[in-house]
């Protein structure tokens, strides 16, 4: 009994090594080498200073920007320190409370617009931290933001393509815009 | 849902039948010690490790002495998880000064990694430091998903021998399933993941402007660091302005890779496979669906290549695959349906071209309805219990399908190892039946079924089932247990039967709303997972043990073929019934009524 508790405890101290100490750090040398850019975060880096990293969104509310979807972090939004849902339930009165106030915001913000607005720009991601909206939330978006910079409609919808991520493969995922990049773009024009 | 919708999902299945054949021929010549490239290159070491530790290969054992291997080794493997956690403070790795981890939440974390659960009372990037994910949490990602594996290969081994008194030997089993086939497996997704984006740095957080500072109200903390309240229990907030942004990062692919494999299903961060470090891409989500299922349905052809009838693997592999479709294709529908009550609000749910549309609470815009709902289904399915959307937010209809998947005992394609020994032992109970239908002793495999098999069938059947119902009535009836819901209503009854669910069948997937990091759910989850696990280990060893020893006997006349259409329906009826008999009660008090309320049926 002895005898295998003394093995018990020397063969977890063995396969710690493997793959507790031993495989981390080969992935982390193999990852580091041949992936640098994706292993250290997906950083955009200017002036040898990062500015973001391209996979985390970020939250934004001026009209001049394009709105990212909804965050539940705490204590504020797109806290890439501390991922959350809002874990709410489809019948929770929190719920239907916050996409009327999200709603009304986004229609304050565009008056006039009348259309129905787009699911996901109105309910919070899963992480917390989603970098992407739909096509067609970003679409509705287009003319408030061409309106508060007086840009041209089309100028605007040509950036938004830049910013669009096609399914992977052709068929994987959906399609989706990168709010942070196409908000980049934005604020280069000047 | 729209063409590619489905092809998605046709496509998942089709890859994950295809690898179950050359996967599962690999893992049997492991098991059988028969050449392949790996064990001819890791022989060397892998008799190192057997002369360190004293162990003589060739020594096989008895069902008792692989049991009580199998027990030291997860009760070493518990104490140092348990013991890293408490002690990360004053050890290296830890660039953020994460505190030592309460004893509550470090128990129920070591009983949650040792039983192969990985359910996460806490919140990774804000509790773990490196050194914790990798020393700890990692190994055990390994270690106990081998564990697992080595248990079925011992019960395959009892049908496969005949007047045998040794099922193997636990040690061997363990080392090869770790150093073969997990880890090379872990090793090609890491560097696949790290490929899309997943972050593999021990640097430490990220600090970067935000590009619109933002204006929010800070919770007022005590001298103790509790939040404050006001006379009416609202918590005092000031106003603040965030300005930065901290971005968590770590050695995740190392770990996300194991975790998916060896059907753990503790992510490196809070949100688990939702977090875009984590699960950045359409394609890093596809890779990691794929192998949430990879072993454990490639082991139904290891099953097969070992006791001598391919055809016994895929029979098993059938019944599993068709459960899987149809609940698949009820959760997918649910979601994308969306929630009636935000339809009224005038938002748009209605899927598209550009849009996924439905029910986006608690998902991501990269992955939509479809592969939200297909990884919802494949990691309650296995136990394997990683997210990529809040399954707390999902519909009514939508969460059920992953809950009742995993009250249905975690043998729909299951845990790696113990999700098909489960369903091994529900074949022996479906034979059992069918003999008393005709009148004949049951037989599975050409071993005799008798009383002491189908006693060993009947715990390995019950426990889950008493786990799960004990411990949600009990929440219920305790103020500890109620004070930890978030949503109201029959929503919050089905946050606790959801977390006894998932403890109960070992799968750590949560409705995420529930504040389970507290005394009462850390240590009753934590007891319930570890009862789960051992409590099931033991009678399935037993069984190997009373199997080996039987000798086999000719098919006759009366022999019931367990290959057949007719068994396969056969098999999934009984699972479905004895999931139904007992759930659907406590169903009705949840999802159910959620749903009648939702869609305003009176």
């Amino acid at each position: 009994m002895l005898t295998e508790l003394r093995r018990a405890l020397l063969m977890l101290l063995l396969l710690t090594a493997v793959t507790g100490i031993a495989y981390p750090l080969a992935v982390t040398g193999i990852a580091n080498a041949v992936f640098p850019d994706q292993a250290a975060g997906s950083l955009i880096v200017q002036h040898e200073k990062a500015l973001a990293s391209s996979l985390i969104g970020q939250p934004f509310a001026d009209t001049k920007h394009f709105w990212s979807r909804p965050s539940a972090t705490s204590p504020h939004p797109y806290n890439a320190g501390s991922s959350a849902g809002s874990n709410l339930g489809p019948l929770n009165p929190a719920l239907a409370e916050a996409v009327t106030a999200r709603v009304k915001a986004l229609r304050d913000a565009d008056p006039g617009n009348a259309a129905p607005v787009p699911v996901d720009l109105v309910t919070a991601s899963a992480s917390g931290l989603d970098p992407h909206i739909s096509p067609a939330a970003a679409e509705y978006q287009v003319a408030r933001v061409a309106r508060a910079r007086g840009l041209d409609g089309q100028r605007v919808r040509a950036l938004v393509a830049q910013a669009t991520e096609e399914r992977q493969l052709g068929f994987l995922g959906e399609p989706r815009v990168n709010v942070l990049r196409l908000n980049l773009a934005l604020d280069d024009l000047r | 849902m729209n063409a590619n919708g489905y092809l998605q999902l046709v496509a998942y299945v089709v890859v994950l039948l295809a690898l179950a054949k050359p996967l599962g021929t690999y893992m049997a010549r492991i098991y059988e010690d028969e050449p392949a490239l790996l064990n001819r290159i890791g022989a060397p070491f892998e008799r190192l490790i057997y002369r360190v530790c004293g162990i003589a290969p060739a020594e096989e054992m008895r069902w008792t002495q692989y049991a009580m291997a199998t027990l030291w080794f997860s009760l070493a493997g518990t104490l140092a998880v348990y013991a890293l956690q408490r002690l990360q403070l004053a050890l290296p790795l830890n660039p953020q000064a994460l505190a030592a981890v309460r004893p509550d939440s470090a128990f129920n974390t070591a009983a949650s990694f040792a039983t192969n659960t990985n359910w996460q009372g806490y919140g990774g990037e804000s509790t773990m430091s490196y050194l914790t994910q990798m020393l700890a949490l990692t190994v055990q990602n390994f270690v106990s998903a081998a564990a697992g594996m080595a248990v079925l290969i011992a019960l395959i081994r009892g049908f496969a021998r005949q007047g045998a008194q040794t099922i193997g030997n636990f040690w061997v089993d363990l080392t090869r399933g770790t150093l073969y086939i997990l880890l090379p497996h872990s090793i090609v997704l890491a560097l696949a993941l790290v490929s899309q984006g997943v972050v593999q740095t021990y640097s430490a957080y990220h600090r970067v402007p935000l590009i619109e500072s933002v204006e929010y109200d800070k919770p007022k903390m005590d001298a103790d660091g509790q939040p404050l309240k006001d006379d009416k229990g609202a918590p005092v907030t000031e106003k603040a302005t965030q300005k930065e942004q901290v971005i968590a990062v770590g050695p995740a692919a190392s770990q996300i890779a194991i975790k998916q494999l060896g059907t753990n299903g503790g992510g490196f961060f809070n949100v688990n496979s939702s977090h875009p470090f984590e699960n950045p891409t359409p394609l890093s989500n596809f890779l990691e669906m794929l192998a949430i299922l990879l072993i454990p349905a490639a082991l139904c052809h290891t099953f097969g290549l070992m006791v001598g009838d391919i055809r016994q693997g895929w029979a098993i592999l059938a019944a599993m695959t068709i459960v899987f479709v149809a609940l698949l294709a009820v959760c997918v529908s649910a979601e994308q349906a969306g929630n009636p009550t935000l339809a009224k609000l005038g938002v748009d749910q209605a899927a598209s071209a550009t849009q996924s549309g439905g029910n986006m609470e608690g998902k991501e815009t990269r992955f939509g309805i479809v592969n939200s709902a297909l990884w919802a289904t494949a990691t309650t399915a296995a136990s394997n219990g990683s997210v990529n959307s809040m399954h707390d937010s999902y519909t009514p209809i939508g969460a059920m399908v992953p809950m009742w998947l995993m009250q249905l005992g975690e043998v729909i394609f299951g845990g790696v190892g113990s999700g098909l020994y489960g369903m091994i032992v529900f074949a022996i109970v479906t034979v059992f039946i069918a003999g008393l239908m005709i009148g004949r002793t049951p037989e599975y495999l050409g071993k005799k079924i008798e009383a002491f098999e189908i006693k060993m069938a009947a715990i390995v059947v019950l426990i889950p089932l008493a786990m799960v119902l004990g411990g949600t009535a009990l929440a219920v009836m305790l103020e500890a247990g109620r004070a930890g819901v978030a949503n109201p209503g029959a929503h919050g009854f089905s946050e606790i039967l959801y977390a006894f669910s998932s403890a109960g069948n070992n799968n750590g997937s949560a409705y995420a709303g529930l504040s389970a990091n507290a005394p009462f759910y850390n240590t009753a989850l934590g007891m319930v997972m570890l009862f789960a696990r051992f409590w099931l280990m033991l009678p399935t060893l037993a069984l190997a043990g009373a199997l080996a020893a039987k000798k086999r006997v000719p098919v006759g006349l009366g022999t019931l073929p367990t290959h057949t259409p007719l068994f396969v329906f056969f098999l999934i009826g009984v699972v479905l019934i004895v999931g139904s008999l007992t759930f659907i009660p406590a169903l009705a008090l949840g999802p159910v009524i959620e749903h009648l309320v939702l869609y305003g049926i009176k």
